[in-house]
């Protein structure tokens, strides 16, 4: 199985408040709000960490589950965001230009 | 030789709300004299309109005006759009145009929009509220329609000054901010009174059982701003002025649950 990269789509906004991630689409102001896994998702959309490693380190240790299951949640986790532009993902890491979060403030 | 053309005389009106002048330009005496009696009140006296438009009328013809609004951004200008009506801004030549028949709810959208665009930029925002001053204080009501705006307007007491039954105007000052009268009004049909205050409170109406108010927390709180704000524009920029605007608005501003009856006694919780 390839390997997926993310990274946090630059053209969104983001705040972290009281332990919840809002993100506003900056296309049609379409407001998200992320549960926890998806929070972790989005904080660790480097473009250059995988997918694989991210649920390894920080997803399995956070929720003590098995790895395989995890990654699958998380994939479609990601390609869901990715559906509402988001996130962006590849099967190779996104480059430094195109990774500019959307503000984390 | 006899004259070939004749001298049209132009008439004009500046309309203040949230003590920003619009000077409006027409032809037309019997729509100035409709726009006189829309905006009374607000009708300023300002030499130095902030923005002007001049108001091409068009005849009346079957559009829609509960279409979607369209607000999008084309080399420097915004373009306004919707079933009644099309209008052209450009911030900075701070000059426009509206094309619109004569009725006083086209050049209203026009200037609701106009209003959130000058005001993302600076912080504050519009919003679906209702909102009065007590004690020097202004209060806002936040909720859908039926969550109870225009019944916390008919009730308020008489000490309290209505600024809207509708539409509140939020301006960022100094280290707060301050809600001002619009005459964007609801089923109440009242304007708002054209004076500001401080804001003290944000209330989300829920009608209920008996009269209480509860603290939210903050992540509850812009989301409910957010859902609140009114925002027509199709542009990232602005919208992410505007959500940025809500988190510092909360974090300034109390945000709390008001639960009430549907009568006086609820204003007793608010002063």
């Amino acid at each position: 199985m390839s390997r997926l990269y993310l990274a946090r789509n630059p053209r969104v906004a983001a705040r972290s408040l009281d332990g919840e991630m809002m993100i506003m689409s900056g296309r049609d102001s379409t407001l998200f709000t992320l549960n926890k896994t998806a929070t972790i998702i989005w904080q660790a959309a480097d473009g250059a960490t995988p997918l694989d490693q991210i649920v390894e380190q920080q997803i399995c240790k956070e929720f003590e589950v098995e790895a395989t299951a995890a990654l699958e949640d998380a994939e479609s986790l990601a390609r869901e965001l990715a559906s509402h532009e988001i996130l962006q993902i590849s099967e190779d890491p996104i480059p430094q230009r195109n990774r500019l979060a959307g503000d984390t403030r | 030789m006899s004259q070939l053309t004749t001298e049209i005389e132009q008439l004009s009106l500046v309309i203040e709300i949230g003590g920003m002048p619009v000077r409006v330009n027409t032809t037309d005496p019997a729509f100035l004299d409709l726009l006189q009696k829309r905006y009374a009140g607000f009708v300023g006296s300002s030499d130095n309109a902030e923005i002007e438009f001049d108001v091409d009328l068009t005849p009346p013809s079957p559009s829609n005006p509960n279409a979607d609004v369209s607000v999008t951004r084309d080399q420097g200008r915004w373009l306004l759009r919707r079933g009644d009506f099309r209008a052209e801004w450009s911030p900075a030549s701070r000059r426009g145009w509206i094309r619109q028949s004569v009725n006083p709810y086209a050049i209203d959208a026009v200037l609701r929009i106009v209003h959130t665009l000058v005001l993302a930029k600076q912080g504050g925002f519009l919003l679906h509220s209702a909102s009065a001053i007590r004690n020097g204080r202004a209060f806002l009501f936040a909720g859908v329609s039926g969550a109870g705006k225009t019944t916390i307007s008919r009730l308020a007491p008489a000490d309290a000054t209505l600024l809207t039954d509708e539409i509140s105007y939020v301006r960022k000052r100094d280290s707060g901010y301050i809600a001002c009268g619009t005459p964007f009004t609801g089923e109440l049909a009242k304007l708002g009174e054209n004076v500001s205050a401080p804001v003290a409170t944000l209330y989300l109406l829920a009608q209920g059982r008996e009269n209480r108010i509860d603290r939210i927390p903050s992540a509850e709180a812009a989301r409910a701003l957010l859902t609140n704000m009114l925002f027509f524009a199709e542009d990232e920029e602005l919208v992410q002025a505007a959500f940025h605007s809500a988190f510092e608005f909360v974090s300034r501003v109390p945000v709390s649950r008001l639960t009430f009856v549907p009568d006086i006694r609820v204003w007793e919780l608010i002063r």
